[in-house]
């Protein structure tokens, strides 16, 4: 499928032009076609496709080519620097009321994922800020989305306010907002009805909820696969109740979330934060340089450089360099290695980000099964010190002890004593062809 | 005759389909609005097919989120057409593009693609897939509503035990519908959920039961190795089931529509899709795509939030749709 980056949609067009100094009108002519059509192809509205080439085109004819780049290398980075800039900085600040509750309003259409990220941002408001929220269900249209949000209240232990589905909304609002007063709870995060924003009703109701509790926040929520339409809906929801931040929902998906970009350009409104995941704590901070490489289809590079930097402990890497090299690793280093792992995050999250992981075959869509590293773990946790520290003790008895202490079967235990060992000579192996030079790191067989 | 001549005679030649073309109208009308709009005025400015012609014709139709690589192949043949015919007036070309459109659609395929696989004899499974929030839940119960109508006896399998509120939701659904629905606890196995459901529905004789499954990303391989699970349940407790696999797409979905309809095909052989929230401006044109490249139909289109506001698909119906103006203003 046409799925692939610009970086690669580039490469016929650069093998014409390498061996130039300077960017020439010529070049950028050829180039822009591709360009256009790797922003069209991430769902960026063409207008905003437009505006870009036309800013590209001009910054960079005539660009003198840096030492280290090809031309094409250059006009990549040209275009991301460009996308980076139009998205703006970080900002995933939350404002503050001058006198508690603060009421944060969210808005969008139908599906977008108003009720679950009203949920996840309580739980990060009461997590990261420590603050106590509100959530109030002011969604009597659609079917059991009071339900919803009661049970994801359960869920997180938060307070849920709703007066049925008989109640005005603007009057659900309202008495929420004396409840939290009531209560002493500092946020109220109302969650409002999806529907289409060419719905004047709906957009009535809204302004009429916006005008009775004059929110701190309005946060737009939509849907990161969001096609060409993303335009209309901003600038519909934007117009009528001026929003002041924009959720990023469902980015944990293979969309290249083009929408991001036309969202930005048409409301000039930050996006604040991106939901990852189902689960109640996946709503992380939006990074909109990363976005940029994202939509060019560049890999997450700078997100997978940045996470090991702060999991990994250089000192205990250097460790176990020197256990490697002298052959003395044993399964507790394993063990510490896989914590360390798991603590920079999902592994297919992980894989996800590497640039290229998508060329490769094997590795297109692997999913590492988070399940068989617990097992792994289960099988290293119930072997002895004396196991752990010198495997080739262990014996057919002791792998049968070994099996039912992880509730694992003997073929899995020899499979990961066999894996181990072969672990141990490729590690050999490689920490040879460093020898000389100074190697930082190294991967795992199941990275 | 002319195309549009063509498409406006079949209308008029169906009195008892005025209503479902009614329907369409309406409901596409913000959809269309800006689409054939747009395309009226690049015939008016550019008097003559020439390439910046062809160029703005691609955005056009990159707007309705057709995909990029069906508009390409569409202006290609575009092109090689004005040559043939030696059109040289942009007038004319208007009858080619929406003749081509329907012609991706249709292909050489007889237009039954559309009908629902309905067993005469004994029970007909549908199960029913997509991501989240595209509307399953909510189609699910349309469906259950038009089927009722149709004089089947209907019942509905909760398989999302993972969303809060969706087992809730489905049940409020059969309720509206008058259908039953069997449920297990949240958080229980969805492939268990399914089981009861063709059980019950055998012990009950229904003659179409409806599987509700929970939304999920495609690309989360565990969460698709479990759509596969529940397929398996079906095709081994019903021969020849599942009748239909229909996956649910959101309109307001661009390019990543195409890699929905791929990922869950390989999953569970999708073999209709439901085209929901037509009623706004998107124009849901990627369903073009993934019938040129996938070659999976579309069965039914949402086009509003009331119980019967989901109909069977038409492409003529849908292209009209886009095209309406037009075609009333050459009248």
């Amino acid at each position: 499928m046409a799925f692939e980056g610009l970086a690669e949609r580039l490469q016929s067009t650069i093998k014409k032009i390498t061996g130039k100094g300077k960017i020439s009108e010529q070049d950028i002519k050829e180039m822009s076609r591709e360009i256009r059509l790797a922003l069209l192809e991430a769902d960026v509205n063409f207008r905003v496709v437009k505006d870009l080439i036309n800013r590209i085109k001009e910054r960079a004819v005539g660009q003198e080519v840096m030492e280290s780049l090809t031309p094409g290398q250059q006009v990549v980075k040209i275009v991301r620097d460009e996308l980076a800039e139009l998205m703006g900085g970080e900002n995933a600040k939350i404002a503050v009321g001058d006198r508690p509750p603060t009421v944060i309003m969210m808005v969008g259409l139908q599906g977008a994922g108003k009720t679950t990220t009203s949920g996840k941002l309580a739980n990060l408001l009461r997590k990261k800020h420590n603050r106590k929220p509100l959530l109030v269900a002011c969604d009597v249209y659609r079917p059991a989305a009071i339900e919803q949000l009661k049970t994801l209240g359960d869920q997180l232990n938060m307070p849920v306010f709703s007066l049925g589905t008989d109640t005005n909304p603007v009057e659900i609002a309202e008495k929420a907002i004396e409840k939290a007063k009531e209560d002493h709870l500092d946020y109220v995060i109302i969650d409002t009805a999806g529907r289409l924003h060419v719905d004047n009703e709906l957009m009535t109701e809204l302004t009429e909820i916006k005008e009775a509790v004059e929110p701190e926040e309005i946060f737009l929520v939509v849907d990161a696969m969001t096609g060409q339409d993303a335009v209309n809906v901003a600038e519909s929801f934007n117009e009528q109740l001026d929003i002041t931040g924009v959720v990023l929902t469902k980015l944990d998906g293979d969309t290249r979330g083009g929408a991001a970009l036309s969202i930005k350009a048409v409301t000039d409104k930050p996006i604040k934060f991106a939901g990852m995941g189902e689960k109640l704590d996946q709503l992380e901070p939006f990074h909109p340089d990363r976005m940029a490489s994202r939509i060019l289809g560049m890999g997450d590079v700078l997100s997978l450089i940045e996470k090991a930097e702060t999991t990994v402990d250089q000192k205990k890497a250097k460790e176990l360099e020197e256990k490697m090299r002298s052959m003395s690793f044993t399964f507790d280093d394993f063990l510490e290695q896989m914590e360390q792992v798991k603590q920079m995050g999902p592994l297919d999250e992980l894989l996800n980000m590497l640039p290229g992981a998508g060329k490769m075959k094997g590795l297109k869509n692997a999913q590492i099964d988070e399940r068989q590293l617990s097992h792994v773990e289960a099988i290293v946790k119930s072997m002895t010190k004396k196991e752990r520290q010198n495997p080739d003790i262990i014996n057919a008895s002791r792998k049968k002890r070994i099996a039912r202490g992880s509730g694992t079967t003997v073929s899995q235990v020899n499979r990961l004593l066999k894996q181990f060992n072969e672990m141990k000579k490729m590690m050999k192996q490689m920490t040879n062809m460093q020898k000389g030079k100074k190697g930082k790191g190294f991967k795992l067989p199941f990275m | 005759m002319s195309f549009f001549d063509k498409l406006k005679k079949r209308f008029n030649n169906e009195e008892n389909e005025e209503q479902v073309q009614e329907k369409y109208k309406e409901g596409m009308k913000k959809s269309r609005g800006a689409f054939s709009g747009r395309i009226n005025d690049l015939i008016a400015r550019y008097r003559k097919v020439d390439e910046d012609f062809f160029e703005e014709l691609e955005e056009v139709l990159i707007t309705a989120d057709v995909g990029v690589t069906t508009v390409m192949d569409l202006v290609d043949e575009l092109k090689m057409e004005v040559k043939r015919q030696n059109i040289k007036d942009t007038e004319q070309i208007k009858d080619v593009i929406s003749e081509k459109l329907v012609d991706i659609y249709y292909g050489d395929d007889d237009p039954e693609i559309e009908t629902l696989n309905i067993q005469e004899n004994g029970m007909t499974v549908i199960l029913v897939v997509g991501v989240n929030g595209v509307g399953k839940t909510t189609s699910i119960g349309k469906l259950a509503h038009q089927l009722k109508q149709q004089g089947k006896t209907v019942m509905l399998a909760a398989g999302d035990t993972f969303r809060a509120g969706a087992i809730e939701q489905l049940e409020e659904w059969g309720k509206r519908a008058d259908v039953e629905v069997i449920k297990q606890s949240a958080g229980s196995d969805p492939a268990a959920v399914i089981y009861d459901g063709i059980q019950a529905a055998k012990a009950r004789n229904v003659d179409v039961l409806l599987c509700d499954t929970a939304g999920r990303l495609q690309n989360k391989v565990n969460l698709m190795k479990e759509l596969e699970k529940i397929k398996r349940v079906i095709e081994r407790e019903v021969p020849g089931a599942p009748h239909e696999v229909l996956l649910v797409l959101d309109a307001t979905t661009g390019q990543n529509a195409l890699s929905q309809a791929k990922t869950f095909s390989e999953a569970t052989d999708v073999t209709g899709i439901v085209l929901t929230k037509l009623d706004g401006t998107a124009k849901g044109g990627i369903v073009l795509a993934i019938r040129k490249e996938l070659d999976i139909p579309v069965k039914f289109v949402g086009l509003g939030e009331q119980i019967n506001d989901l109909q069977k698909f038409d492409a003529s119906l849908f292209v009209y749709g886009l095209f309406a103006d037009m075609i009333e203003e050459e009248a």
